[in-house]
């Protein structure tokens, strides 16, 4: 498993890119909201947010099935279970969409103001988006990889999957923003735990499935 | 006729509801008024759909642990009996809206997440048709099936209680306390339900008879 990871770690050529991808939309977003003048509202500052972080999402971990080679995947398949595959990929992902998620806050705070009043809050709610967003779309890249016509797929089936961890993120992240009391969000935030924990088990119990084609 | 006879059910049960559900007083609400005999049409939809789409889930599953093609027909033609059951279901809840609340479509937790959902199964029918092979088509749609029932269903049954709602059965209020006090209605509305489950269940059954239909004739002819 550990080992497992550390080759996924190898590969990380595409984390510079996907760093500058962030960089750049962030920076997009700064530029045409610069023309008006003036502080973004806080829910448009919340959405756009979200947003930049669902697009790099996707693209993130579009990267790591679809590049992977069939002779790769081979070895992979005589060298190790199903299992640690899946949460191999899943824990990387996770990670990779943290750091990603992390220095697009940064960016994002220095160019376009920070109006967070509850930074803990809002960046447990980041961990937890990036966990849920990673054991999705892991899964679904699989499933796309299988496909055809992967790209569109990858677009077609994530984003309905994730428009429900999306709304209560969003939910949580605006309380966070307007400095909330911890309880406000609490219900929330167990969904969110529990829509996390259903989609890993998901993904770990059909993987084998899916690796066996 | 031993095997038959949900069939017969169905028929009997949707002809009484359809005659019942016009005619048998209901309870004067305002704002509702006569429009509350959708509740016979519109909610047993959602329920017709949660049923099938729980058993197309448990088709993908016997599918993955035994595959036969039988079981892969049998699961898409669930799904799709559902997708229908639940575009029906937000079509009848849109004119309701229009009536009750002045619009056809209100930004509600509610509406949105069947919405989505049915976005999530319309992959699920994009995912199938972008496939040449048989069996990675069949291993694959059934995976993707038994994810997406997992992801849709906290959107109808979760996501919509835990925030406030013009529609019934949000915000943590369940959804038939405030109707079903009245006994009148609880007579039409439970052999509604059933009734429309019965008939979604033979719908997905003549599609599912009619592909592997198709099937064999186009296997014959290549041999």
């Amino acid at each position: 498993m550990q080992k497992d990871f550390r080759l996924e770690w190898r590969q990380r050529a595409a984390l510079n890119g996907m760093l500058l991808y962030v960089g750049s939309t962030v920076f997009v977003c700064y530029l045409s909201f610069s023309l008006r003048g003036g502080q973004l509202p806080a829910p448009a500052w919340n959405a756009l947010f979200w947003i930049v972080l669902l697009f790099s999402a996707v693209n993130a971990v579009a990267k790591g099935f679809l590049q992977e080679s069939r002779g790769r995947m081979l070895y992979y398949y005589t060298v190790v279970r199903p299992q640690a595959v899946i949460l191999a990929k899943i824990g990387y992902n996770a990670l990779l969409l943290l750091g990603l998620a992390l220095v697009a806050f940064g960016l994002y705070a220095v160019v376009l103001g920070n109006p967070v009043q509850n930074v803990p809050l809002f960046v447990g709610n980041v961990v937890l988006g990036a966990v849920g967003f990673a054991s999705t779309l892991t899964l679904v890249s699989g499933i796309a990889a299988k496909a055809t016509n992967s790209s569109t797929l990858m677009a077609v089936l994530g984003f309905p999957l994730m428009v429900p961890m999306l709304l209560l993120l969003i939910k949580v992240s605006k309380n966070a923003l307007d400095g909330l009391e911890f309880d406000a969000s609490q219900s929330s935030l167990l969904t969110l735990v529990a829509l996390n924990m259903i989609v890993g088990a998901v993904s770990y119990l059909l993987f084998p499935f899916l690796w066996r084609s | 006729m031993s095997k038959n006879w949900w069939k017969a059910l169905s028929v009997v049960l949707l002809l009484y509801v359809a005659v019942a559900g016009l005619l048998m007083p209901v309870p004067r609400l305002a704002i509702l008024n006569e429009s509350i005999r959708n509740l016979y049409f519109h909610v047993p939809m959602w329920f017709g759909m949660t049923f099938i789409l729980i058993a197309s889930v448990y088709y993908s599953v016997r599918y993955l642990r035994t595959p036969t093609p039988e079981l892969d027909i049998l699961a898409h033609e669930s799904a799709r009996t559902g997708i229908l059951m639940g575009v029906v279901g937000l079509a009848t809840g849109s004119i309701w809206a229009k009536y009750t609340w002045g619009a056809w479509w209100t930004n509600d937790p509610k509406l949105n997440g069947a919405a989505i959902a049915m976005l999530i199964y319309g992959a699920y029918l994009v995912l199938r048709s972008s496939f040449t092979d048989e069996q990675q088509r069949a291993r694959i749609s059934a995976i993707y099936n038994i994810f997406a029932f997992a992801t849709a269903m906290p959107l109808f049954y979760i996501l919509p209680r835990l925030t406030d709602s013009l529609h019934p059965g949000a915000g943590g209020n369940p959804a038939f306390a405030k109707y079903d006090l009245d006994s009148d209605m609880r007579m039409v509305f439970y052999p509604a339900v059933i009734g429309w489950t019965l008939l979604a269940f033979w719908l997905a059954q003549l599609a599912s008879r009619v592909s592997l239909l198709k099937q064999k004739v186009y296997e014959k002819q290549l041999a």
